[in-house]
C-alpha cells in the first residue's frame, strides 16, 4: 500500500507543480517571521538526508562487505555496475514489469476514467466507491490475497504473475490521476469533431485523446513508479524470479553491495530529470 | 423515414452501451484479480490442515478467534503505530504544507518537489538509508557519543523509536502534499475578513484556515494510515522483535510457515478493520473524496 499511496500523493503533487497560478505578492505576509521559512528547510534537509547518503555511499571504496564507513572516493562501482549478474537480471525484469504494467494499467484505467467523467450511467456511483476498494486494501493483504488465488489452483509464480499484481493494484492510481485531469474536460469539442463528419474513433483521437493527454502522462508516470518501486505486493507473487526491490532487500541481510547505491542514484536522477524535463515541455507549450 | 428512426435508435443503444464497453475490461481485471482473490482467501481461512496432508475446507470459524488472542499484541501495535506515525506526520506536515502554500511565492513549485523528492528513491533502499542514518556508531549516535553525550551502549536501531521514525520518515510527503492542496485552494479574502472582524491572526487560523484544510487532513491522514499499518518494511529492517506488527505476521503465516489459513485470516481481519475504520472516519469528517 505504502507506493500506492505513493502514487496518489505524487498524482497531487504533479498536479500542483504543473498548474502554477500566478500570484500577486502578498503584501501582509512578506518578510514576516523567520522561524517557520527555518523550519521548511530543517524538514526539507530531514528529507533529503537518506538520499545524500546513498548518493554518497555510491562512491564509497570499501574493503569489506559492509558499506557502513566512509573509507574514500571511488568510481569504480560506477565502472563495475554490472558486475553482479543476478542483481543486473532483477534490475532488467523491474524494468520490464514496469514498463508493460505502465501500458496495461494506462490504457484499462484511462478507459474506466473516460466512462466516469463523460458518461452518466447506471452504476456509476458504486463504479466510483469500487475503483477506491483497491487503494483503501493494505499492500499486505493485496499480496495474501493474491497469493491465495494462485495456491488455489496451483498457478505457477514467475514474471506473469508479477505482471497481473502490478496492473491490478496501479489501475486505480490512474483512475483517479486521468479523472483528475478530465474534470474540465469539454464534452462539446468532441460533438463539434462528429458534426463536422469526423467518425467517433476519428474524434476520439484527434480531439479527445490530445485534450486529456497530460493526465495520461502523469497516470502513467505514476504506474511506472508504482510498479518499479513495489516490493510487497511482489514478495507474495514472485516465486523464484526476483525483482530489483526483492533483490535489494534479500542482500540487507549480507550488506548491500555500492552498485544498489549507483543504480538508485542513477534511478534518483534519471526521474528527476524527467520530471523536471515533462515540466518545462509544458510550461512552454501554454 | 423509419430507416432514420432505426438508425437513431441504433446510435443512442450504442451511446448508452458506450460506458460499459468502456469499464468492461479494466473492471474485470480488478474482480479477476482483486474481488476473487479476497473470496478466495476467505474460503482458506476456514481451512484446517497442514502443508503436509493439505488443507481442506471445514468452515473452521474457530481460526478466527485463535489469531485475534494469538496476534493481539501485534494487531494492537500496528494500530497504535499508525496512530502515532499519523499523528507524527500531521503534527510536522502541516507547518511545513502552510508555508509552502501560504508564503511559497515564487518557490512554491521548487518547494513541493523538495518534498516528493524520497519518492524517486526506491522505499526499500530509503529504509535501508534511514538504518544507516540511525546506526550505532553512524553518523549521529557516533558523534554524539564520541562527544560523551550519549552512553556508549545507547542505541535507537531495533526499538520502537527507530520503526516509528522511520515510518514517519517515509510518510510524511503522503501527509503533506494532500494539506498542501487544500490550504494552496483556501481563499485568502475569507482571511482578510476575518481580520477585518478583529479576529487575532490565532483565531483566524483556529476558525478559518483549520476548518478549511480539513479535507486535507482527511485525505493525508487515509494515506498515511492504512498503509502505516499495513507495513512491514521498516519493522523488518529497523525494528525487533519488540517491533513486530501485523504486517511482519501476515508475512511470516504465508510466505515462511505456510499457514496458510490464519494468514489468510488475519489479512480479513486487518482488511475489514480499516474499512470499517475508513468509513467512521469519513462519516466523521463528512467528507465526499470516498465517492468523488
Amino acid at each position: 500500500m505504502s507506493q500506492e499511496a505513493s502514487g496518489r500523493a505524487r498524482a497531487v503533487a504533479e498536479e500542483e507543480a504543473v498548474v502554477e497560478p500566478a500570484r500577486q505578492p502578498r503584501r501582509t505576509t512578506r518578510g514576516r517571521g523567520w522561524i517557520l521559512p527555518l523550519y521548511t528547510g530543517l524538514v526539507i534537509v530531514y528529507l533529503f538526508l537518506p538520499i545524500a547518503v546513498m548518493i554518497l555511499f555510491g562512491f564509497n571504496d570499501l574493503k569489506g562487505r559492509f558499506n557502513f564507513t566512509w573509507q574514500g572516493f571511488t568510481l569504480r562501482h560506477y565502472r563495475e555496475l554490472f558486475v553482479f549478474r543476478d542483481l543486473t537480471v532483477a534490475l532488467k525484469n523491474s524494468l520490464l514489469i514496469a514498463g508493460v504494467t505502465t501500458f496495461v494499467a494506462t490504457a484499462l484505467g484511462t478507459m474506466i476514467a473516460l466512462a466516469l467523467t463523460r458518461h452518466r450511467f447506471r452504476g456509476r456511483a458504486p463504479t466510483n466507491m469500487f475503483i477506491f476498494l483497491p487503494m483503501a486494501t493494505p499492500e499486505v493483504v493485496l499480496g495474501a490475497s493474491l497469493l491465495s488465488l494462485f495456491l488455489t489452483f496451483g498457478t505457477a509464480r514467475g514474471l506473469i504473475t508479477i505482471l497481473v499484481a502490478h496492473v491490478m493494484f496501479t489501475i486505480s492510481f490512474v483512475v483517479v490521476t486521468v479523472k483528475a485531469r478530465t474534470h474540465g474536460f469539454n464534452k462539446e469539442w468532441e460533438e463539434a469533431a462528429k458534426d463536422l463528419g469526423a467518425n467517433p474513433w476519428v474524434a476520439f483521437w484527434k480531439v479527445t485523446f490530445p485534450l486529456i493527454f497530460p493526465g495520461v502522462l502523469a497516470a502513467a508516470s505514476l504506474a511506472f513508479a508504482l510498479s518499479i518501486d513495489d516490493y510487497v505486493v511482489t514478495t507474495f507473487v514472485s516465486g523464484p524470479t526476483t525483482t530489483f526491490p526483492l533483490w535489494v532487500f534479500g542482500a540487507s541481510r549480507f550488506g548491500v553491495p555500492p552498485q544498489v547505491n549507483v543504480m538508485g542514484t542513477i534511478i534518483f536522477v534519471a526521474g528527476v530529470l524527467l520530471a523536471l524535463g515533462t515540466v518545462a515541455l509544458q510550461r512552454r507549450r501554454t | 423515414m423509419s430507416d432514420i428512426v432505426a438508425e437513431r435508435r441504433a446510435a443512442l443503444t450504442r451511446r448508452s452501451l458506450a460506458p460499459y464497453f468502456l469499464l468492461l475490461p479494466g473492471l474485470t481485471w480488478l474482480g479477476v484479480f482483486y474481488v476473487w482473490p479476497t473470496i478466495q482467501m476467505f474460503f482458506i481461512s476456514l481451512q484446517e490442515g497442514s502443508l503436509a496432508t493439505g488443507y481442506h475446507l471445514t468452515w473452521h470459524w474457530q481460526t478466527y478467534g485463535d489469531v485475534f488472542t494469538k496476534y493481539d499484541t501485534q494487531l494492537l501495535r500496528s494500530v497504535t503505530y499508525g496512530l502515532i506515525v499519523t499523528g507524527a506526520c500531521l503534527l510536522i506536515g502541516y507547518p511545513l504544507a502552510y508555508f509552502i502554500a501560504v508564503r511559497g511565492g515564487r518557490w512554491k513549485n521548487a518547494l513541493l518537489f523538495m518534498v516528493i523528492l524520497p519518492f524517486f528513491v526506491s522505499y526499500v533502499i530509503r529504509t535501508l538509508s534511514w538504518k544507516f542514518v540511525l546506526a550505532d556508531q553512524g553518523m549521529f549516535l557516533g558523534a554524539l557519543k564520541n562527544a560523551g553525550l550519549l552512553p556508549d551502549d545507547f542505541r535507537l536501531l531495533a526499538t520502537p523509536i527507530a520503526v516509528l521514525s522511520g515510518l514517519t520518515y517515509s510518510f510524511l510527503p503522503f501527509m503533506a502534499l494532500p494539506l498542501y492542496a487544500s490550504l494552496e485552494k483556501l481563499d485568502r479574502s475569507l482571511l482578510e475578513a476575518a481580520g477585518d472582524l478583529y479576529a487575532s491572526r490565532r483565531k483566524a487560523f483556529l476558525k478559518v484556515t483549520l476548518p478549511l484544510s480539513l479535507p486535507g487532513v482527511f485525505a493525508g491522514s487515509l494515506l498515511t494510515f492504512i498503509p502505516v499499518v499495513g507495513d512491514f518494511i521498516n519493522a523488518q529492517l529497523l525494528g525487533s522483535t519488540n517491533t513486530t506488527m501485523i504486517g511482519n505476521v501476515i508475512q511470516r503465516r504465508m510466505l515462511v510457515n505456510n499457514d496458510y489459513p490464519e494468514g489468510a485470516a488475519i489479512s480479513f481481519i486487518l482488511m475489514l478493520a480499516i474499512l470499517i475504520g475508513v468509513l467512521v472516519y469519513a462519516r466523521l469528517l463528512g467528507t465526499e473524496e470516498l465517492t468523488g
